[in-house]
């Protein structure tokens, strides 16, 4: 994915001020940014989806210009086609999986009817194995159906790229092995390209083509992944 | 038999409060709603000093509120003297003006159960909706108000039953006129004036039996302590 990014936004709580500055720049199919908690990854990545205004700087995806604080460009976050995998999914707890996974092929002001159905519904449905449970709300399903539903809901209206928020942190460690391995093959079968953030580097090591650092709101490029296991310990 | 029985005194009372009070709700619901909103999502100054101006009405003196009232739709108030010189309309007592009292007295019920109900909203499903490309109004009608929509309902149903009640500030707007404005409150206290006492014993019991109704009604929408269940 063509990105190119950089963006400088200051919080301030109280007398406590957060000074976020970050850069990237890479054509990589799948950018992992690595960092602890309160590093200001989050921040970045609502930034590049549009629910968060940077104070400066620019935003580039795939050729598309959605931000840009010198030419007044700030495309809403409705029409910047990003697909975004919230980490605890945020699923709509009042529609079933069908509604869930149609809601975004549905604009307007009404929400899809419990049996919605289509081309689209029928092969996400499919493709993530939830048929069985395609009438369920959100809380009756198992952590492992939830994030494949976020993902069906995330990818259905066919986004240009995927933004992911620790995908895995709300998984059963046993879990994770097999949400990482079913992620990965369905990137490499869509081929969308993808930015994941992360403070785990089980997901470093599974996603990372491209892995940068971020730390107290700045960031830096690792090319030695020995960089991310001596932080771990 | 019947015709007669509906043209009864008690009963006309009775249509009577019950139009006033589900005008009176109507009202509150559409502002309720949208300044519930507001107040529980956007940040501006004044915000809480708005939230207390606006549920002022639940602690001040009936009569005080039917002076200001008076003050802004009488025939020589703000609003007033404009609708009787631009359209010819004169609110005082008028059941319009009852329903512009119970509105004003039950409105912090709407108001701090919508503001509660969409503050217990996760911000991150409206976000959710947002990215998926739903405009703010669709993620308004799709996601906030059916996560929210107990809440706002139970508090309506509470303004219901307060406006039912509503007395001293529409005595003072609209009077006490037999079929046009005595509504259920007035009218018991009328009968009792009069020292007609079987009439003010229905029109009790009438009174206790619909407040009970609603109230019940309000606790079974109130959000449950265990929404997945």
């Amino acid at each position: 994915m063509q990105i190119n990014i950089d963006i400088g936004k200051t919080l301030r709580s109280g007398s406590r001020t957060f000074e976020l500055r970050a850069q990237l720049t890479s054509s990589s199919q799948r950018i992992v940014i690595y960092g602890p908690s309160g590093a200001g990854k989050s921040l970045l990545l609502k930034a590049v989806a549009g629910l968060s205004t940077p104070d400066r700087g620019h935003i580039e995806v795939a050729g598309r210009r959605l931000f840009d604080s010198g030419g007044g460009i700030d495309v809403p976050a409705q029409r910047r086609q990003l697909a975004y995998l919230f980490q605890d999914y945020a699923l709509f707890p009042h529609l079933n999986v069908r509604q869930n996974i149609a809601f975004g092929l549905q604009r307007g002001w009404r929400n899809p009817l419990a049996r919605v159905d289509g081309e689209a519904v029928r092969y996400w449905l499919q493709a993530f194995e939830l048929e069985h449970v395609a009438h369920q709300l959100p809380h009756q399903l198992s952590g492992g159906q939830r994030q494949r539903v976020a993902l069906a809901r995330a990818l259905a209206p066919e986004p240009q790229a995927l933004l992911l928020d620790e995908p895995f942190a709300a998984l059963d460690p046993g879990l994770r092995q097999r949400m990482r391995a079913e992620l990965d093959a369905l990137q490499c079968r869509l081929g969308i390209p993808m930015l994941l953030i992360t403070h785990d580097p089980e997901d470093v090591r599974a996603f990372g083509d491209h892995v940068l650092r971020m730390e107290n709101g700045s960031m830096a490029e690792i090319r030695d992944m020995d960089i991310v296991e001596r932080n771990e310990a | 038999m019947i015709n007669s029985f509906l043209a009864e005194p008690a009963w006309i009372a009775l249509r009577l409060s019950l139009k006033v009070a589900c005008w009176a709700t109507l009202l509150d619901l559409l502002f309720g709603v949208a300044l519930g909103y507001l107040l529980a999502r956007k940040r501006f100054p004044g915000r809480e000093l708005l939230d207390a101006l606006l549920t002022l009405p639940m602690v001040m003196p009936p009569t005080v509120l039917g002076y200001y009232l008076l003050v802004v739709i009488g025939r020589h108030g703000v609003i007033g003297a404009w609708l009787q010189r631009t359209f010819g309309i004169n609110l005082i007592f008028t059941w319009q003006a009852a329903v512009i009292a119970a509105a004003v007295v039950a409105f912090p019920l709407v108001l701090k159960g919508a503001r509660a109900a969409f503050e217990t909203v996760d911000t991150q499903l409206e976000q959710a909706a947002k990215v998926l490309g739903i405009s703010p109004f669709g993620v308004f009608l799709r996601v906030t108000l059916p996560l929210a929509w107990r809440g706002v309902l139970g508090g309506a149903l509470l303004a219901f039953a307060r406006s039912m009640g509503e007395f001293g500030a529409t005595l003072m707007v609209a009077g006490s006129i037999p079929g046009k404005t005595q509504t259920l409150s007035i009218a018991v206290y009328e009968a009792v004036q009069a020292g007609q006492d079987d009439s003010a014993n229905l029109l009790v019991i009438i009174t206790s039996v619909v407040c009970i109704a609603v109230l019940i009604a309000a606790n079974k929408l109130t959000p449950n302590r265990n929404p997945q269940a």
